[in-house]
């Protein structure tokens, strides 16, 4: 298919074509929403819709309102700042607690491997609603309930608190770091561990100096990932947290729901810039990976 | 065989196998400690809310207890006794503020009880039942003396020749000490108390100072509540609080199916009241749309970037990976943008003459805007497995058959589809699974048609205030999810989800 | 092993220092929680800032009051209040009196007397429908329609009953997604007397008729959960007319110019106002009841209407509403007390819904689900 062949048919050349045609529609419904904002977010109005001004390209209909909006307006301001605050100490526990529980898990003889494997993916699969309203109800008892113990008294709550929102996001963010750096340990060759012990290396070295390397990538981008789930995450922070801890997802949900304003789009438009950021990073990280583990990028 | 420290080698084998496995274990064991105790907990701790029912136990514990000898086939209400009990359960559960409460609760059952437990708490204080009070002060002024009644209460003959009294007293005071910050030996007794001791007299119990009873005029305290609501000499009404007085209850989950306890056991809800059944089947029907939505845009899709060479491929690839590192409530707006009647789409249409200008299309707040901007969210979940099942299968494949005499249609459809449903299965099964636990895109865009189950769960958390009923609603989507997890693990396995390519 | 030591450290450390953030911020901070759009940039305006000013406080605000009472009532169950003070109806502050989720108030000690020394309760007078309540405003819920979206040669909808009248007024409608101020509505525009609504709404057949009345247009409605919504529909043509507080159609008139007119014949009138949460610790009850005195005496109550087109509850505050802040034109005639719009009204049974809200919330909501 990289090609057409000079022989093609009349049908082919036809069925070609249409498929490209296709896809290209298809490509144009992923991406055109996600084009569609950063004109609008440059509205002059206070109202969602492209206005007479702005299709005929008059400058009037343009204004950069909603963004000094955006920087200038205290709950948008806290709003940036609590994310920056939760995503990365969520992200933080996430990597730490996930890339040795994947060493762990990528070693040869692990009992119950299916089972624990399945409860750590889990937070990616269970519906967040639910995984949300367990979370307000749990985290507002003042104990952890031990079965067969009776309960540890804490001597806070955890809804409300920044504590209670990172410690929610980092469970949410476990699965992604869980499988991108058990991936990139499939691929890793034993027998680098295997000489370095023979050359004489304990295990904490060998760890840090043949191994940590190697699987930097997928640590990296299973970084990348909990960070976004927290730093996107809506629902959960909308239930175990409080105005206090609003995110900038948070601001955003109730914006569209209830003071709509196309601040929303300029801050919608900033975010895509973040992504479009992200995405590079991550590719650039999977080519080193795969420069390092040998393989010819493809 | 010995190994070289002289030990069997077996044995020296199985140590080396338990050493690697234990600390396999232990840097697997923080995070799994973590998972369970911040994750699998709450989750369990909120699937028992469904059946959790200790409020109507604990606010009417009197109630309760003098139901259990009421028939609840009969077609009476229950006599004097229960509502005795009733009348000082009430008056203290109105001091402690958690009549309406369990109003709220057995409303779920059946409407109406909120308002009849409301009017109750506002109008039990002002009963008839002073002139037992008034007959016993008058009778003997020991009576009306708060330190006497606590130095009664303390003398255990007493106690035991009173038992309602004894039981009324103690809960007055528990509730004089707790609600009011007095101390019960400084406070009169009030009007239910000497109901109570009114009640055990009546019964022949002997009294610390002996009053003539005979020119008391009993209050009929069933007729008392009548007064406030005939609904309190409704059967049926006491059905409930007696079907409904067992710590754990299996109603939430009925109500979940659209089912209720009645008279005669379990049956369907009336016509106007069947809602949860039709809400999971919209869920399902949404969902299966959406997966088929997303097989039908991602198949080509995941075929062309298998197909072009690498760096092509790598510069498309981009474009699916923007839309899924995109925060979902920028696509959310996005699509809310587009898709209004006064919106992108329609304008284009309008100005297409596709459409006129007063027939513009309704694509928001229904079904159609949920399934419109899901598919747009979960197309990524579709086009990565079934791109990485696709890498691997070879092209010299489809030039084979070609070879062999097949047509272009032939040689797909019998050798590259074959190969490539293990791709379809992985992307099916993720996108299903996502979407049918998906609550902030159709709570955006969904209006009252295009929601699923989590959205009813979300209303009845934090509008409707009914955590049972979300609970069970919460425990059957979980179990359906688990389920298709569980089937992910068995034909994909959970070690091959794939993110970004 | 040092770096994962560090990285150790640096976790504890760092969420040390968030916990410790999170207890620090209570110490000179305030989440009050009101209800977005106009309004709360209304209360901003007129008491927030001013009070920021004084005190030196800041102030977080939450915009879920329409949820106010189920996450009191989660935060009570918990023990672990997070707010401090909440803007609700008069109807769910009657509730949460009677649950014990709200504070009773002395309204006397806590409240600035008027300034020619008037006591509060003489000054808010009938306001004060609950022990609870801290009466803020007046206003109605009403309803507002496209001027150019009325069908040639028809007069403009004048109130409530031109919602059903499909013939005259095709086009989409907007309610709110709950039974309060619909059901009486439904029933009045069904030819039920005004006295009567209630006494019908506490019956079967009445409620099925206000049910049957709102059937007829119920395809053709969008329902909103925030007061926001109706004025975005309205700006964005996607609806003909739809319900919402008077205050946040006069912003989407007056202060964003839309081709909206105003229907108020049978506006819904209600109260609002603060309620206390129960189980404050002593010094945020304290800090609450600061602001609260200042954010309800004479002169905020009649600033606030420079913001906002809500009369003030406050007898004493009534002669001092003037002009909008920015726009300088008089706020009198977009009350919902001005006489010409007030001639048609009707007064909200608060103490009739905080006992049927349960009852006709789950008919309401089955009935919409279906």
């Amino acid at each position: 298919m990289s090609g057409l062949p000079p022989y093609a048919t009349k049908a082919q050349t036809l069925r070609y074509y249409g498929l490209r045609t296709l896809c290209g529609l298809i490509f144009f419904f992923l991406i055109a929403p996600i084009i569609v904002i950063i004109p609008l977010s440059f509205n002059a109005q206070d109202f969602f819709t492209f206005t007479p001004e702005m299709l005929s390209l008059n400058p009037d209909g343009f204004s950069t309102k909603h963004y000094e909006d955006f920087f200038s307006n205290s709950d948008w301001q806290l709003a940036v700042r609590n994310s920056l605050k939760i995503a990365p100490v969520a992200t933080l526990i996430s990597v730490s607690l996930g890339t040795l529980a994947a060493i762990g898990l990528s070693q040869s003889h692990v009992p119950f491997r299916r089972a624990i494997m399945a409860i750590l993916i889990s937070p990616m699969i269970v519906p967040l609603i639910i995984s949300a309203t367990g979370m307000y109800f749990f985290y507002s008892n003042p104990y952890i309930p031990i079965p067969f113990y009776g309960k540890i008294e804490l001597p806070f709550t955890l809804t409300g608190t920044y504590l209670g929102v990172v410690l929610a996001h980092a469970a949410l963010g476990i699965p992604f770091v869980i499988i991108t750096v058990t991936a990139t340990l499939v691929g890793f060759d034993n027998s680098l561990t295997r000489a370095a012990a023979n050359m004489g290396a304990g295990p904490v070295t060998t760890f840090f100096r043949v191994q940590m390397p190697l699987i930097l990538p997928g640590v990296v981008s299973g970084g990348l990932f909990a960070f976004i789930t927290s730093f996107d995450e809506v629902v959960v922070v909308l239930f175990v947290g409080s105005a206090g801890q609003k995110t900038l997802p948070w601001q955003m949900f109730t914006g569209l729901r209830e003071q709509i304003s196309p601040t929303i789009l300029a801050v919608a438009t900033i975010l895509i810039g973040i992504s479009i950021l992200l995405l590079f990073t991550l590719e650039i990280l999977r080519r080193r990976s795969e420069r390092l583990r040998g393989m010819s990028p493809s | 065989m010995l190994a070289a420290d002289g030990r069997p080698l077996k044995a020296s084998l199985n140590r080396a196998l338990r050493r690697q496995k234990i600390r396999a274990l232990f840097l697997i064991a923080p995070l799994l400690i973590f998972i369970l105790v911040s994750f699998v907990m709450p989750i369990f701790d909120m699937l028992l809310r469904s059946v959790e029912n200790q409020i109507v136990g604990n606010t009417l514990p009197r109630t309760v207890v003098a139901l259990q000898d009421w028939d609840e086939n009969a077609d009476t209400a229950p006599d004097e006794v229960v509502f005795a009990a009733l009348y000082t359960d009430i008056a203290l559960a109105a001091e402690y503020k958690t009549h309406t409460r369990l109003g709220s609760r057995l409303n779920y059952e059946m409407t109406g009880i909120s308002s009849l437990f409301r009017k109750t708490g506002r109008a039990v204080g002002r009963f008839e039942t002073d002139v037992y009070t008034e007959a016993f002060q008058a009778a003997d002024p020991a009576y009306a003396d708060p330190a006497q009644w606590a130095g009664w209460m303390q003398d255990d003959n007493i106690r035991a020749a009173l038992p309602q009294t004894t039981n009324t007293y103690d809960a007055w005071a528990q509730m004089i000490v707790e609600e009011e910050n007095d101390i019960p030996a400084e406070e009169e007794p009030w009007d239910f108390v000497y109901t109570a001791l009114y009640a055990d007299a009546a019964g022949g119990a002997a009294l610390p100072i002996s009053v003539d009873l005979s020119a008391i005029e009993p209050v009929s305290l069933q007729a008392s509540f009548a007064e406030i609501d005939e609904d309190w000499i409704d059967p049926d009404v006491w059905q409930t609080i007696k079907a409904f007085s067992p710590s754990y209850t299996d109603g939430y989950f009925l109500n979940a199916v659209d089912l209720l306890r009645g008279a005669d056991g379990v049956e369907q809800r009336p016509e106007n009241e069947r809602l949860y059944i039709g809400q999971f089947i919209n869920t399902f029907v949404m969902s299966l749309s959406i997966m088929g939505m997303c097989v039908l845009l991602g198949y080509p899709i995941a075929w062309l970037l298998a197909n072009l060479p690498a760096r092509s491929a790598n510069l498309l690839m981009i474009l699916v990976l923007l839309p899924f590192w995109t925060s979902l409530l920028v696509r959310t707006s996005a699509w809310k943008v587009l898709l209004q009647q006064q919106g992108v789409i329609n304008d284009l249409l309008v100005w297409m003459r596709i459409i006129a200008d007063d027939g513009r299309l309704t694509m928001i707040n229904n079904q159609t805007g949920t399934i419109i901007a899901m598919t747009h969210i979960l197309l990524p979940f579709m086009i990565l497995p079934l791109y990485s099942v696709m890498k691997t299968i070879p092209p010299s494949y489809l030039r084979a058959a070609k070879s062999l005499g097949a047509t272009d249609w032939t040689a797909f459809w019998r050798v590259y589809f074959p190969q490539s449903v293990p791709g379809i299965g992985a992307g099916c099964i993720l996108v299903f699974i996502l979407s049918i636990g998906y609550y902030i895109t159709p709570e955006l865009v969904g209006g009252t048609k295009g929601v699923f189950i989590s959205n009813r769960i979300a209303f009845h958390i934090s509008s409707s205030l009914n955590w049972g009923l979300a609970a069970a609603l919460g425990t059957i989507l979980l179990t359906v999810v688990m389920v298709l997890y569980w089937m992910y693990d068995k034909i994909v396995g959970i070690d091959n989800v794939k993110l970004g390519g | 092993m040092k770096t994962t030591l560090k990285l150790m450290a640096t976790t504890c450390l760092t969420l040390t220092a968030t916990m410790a953030v999170a207890d620090g911020h209570m110490a000179n901070e305030m989440t009050i929680v009101s209800w977005g759009g106009a309004y709360s940039a209304s209360q901003d305006n007129a008491y927030h800032q001013p009070y920021i000013a004084q005190s030196g406080i800041s102030i977080i605000n939450d915009e879920s009051a329409s949820e106010a009472v189920a996450k009191l009532r989660a935060m009570n169950e918990a023990g672990n209040i997070t707010w401090d003070l909440v803007d609700v109806e008069a109807a769910d502050a009657i509730r949460l009196c009677d649950e014990g989720l709200a504070m009773e108030v002395d309204v006397d000690e806590v409240l600035a007397a008027a300034p020619d020394g008037t006591s509060a309760t003489d000054d808010f007078g009938g306001a004060l429908v609950s022990d609870c309540f801290i009466p803020q405003i007046v206003f109605s819920t009403t309803f507002g329609y496209r001027t150019d979206m009325v069908p040639e040669g028809v007069e403009p909808p004048s109130g409530a009953c031109d919602v059903f009248d499909l013939e005259t007024y095709p086009g989409k409608r907007a309610l709110n997604r709950n039974p309060i101020a619909n059901m009486e509505w439904a029933l009045l525009c069904d030819g039920v007397a005004y006295e009567d609504v209630y006494d019908m709404l506490e019956t079967d057949e009445g409620q099925a008729q206000a049910f049957a009345k709102l059937d007829t247009i119920k395809d053709q409605t969008i329902w909103w959960t925030a007061g926001a919504e109706t004025p975005q529909l309205l700006a964005d043509g996607e609806i003909f007319m739809g319900s919402t507080y008077n205050g946040r159609l006069f912003s989407l008139i007056a202060e964003q110019g839309q081709p909206v007119g105003m229907a108020w014949d049978w506006q819904m009138f209600d109260l609002d106002g603060w309620v206390i949460p129960t189980g404050l610790s002593e010094d945020r009850l304290a800090r609450t009841l600061d602001y609260v005195y200042f954010a309800t005496d004479t002169q905020r109550l009649a600033d606030q209407a420079a913001y906002i087109s809500y009369g003030p509850t406050r007898q004493s505050s009534a002669p001092l509403v003037g002009k909008h802040a920015t726009l300088g034109i008089d706020m009198a005639p977009h009350m919902p007390t001005e006489p010409s719009n007030a001639e048609n009204t009707f007064y909200n049974n608060y103490l009739w819904w905080a006992d049927y809200r349960d009852d006709l919330d789950a008919k309401f909501q089955a009935w919409l689900a279906q």
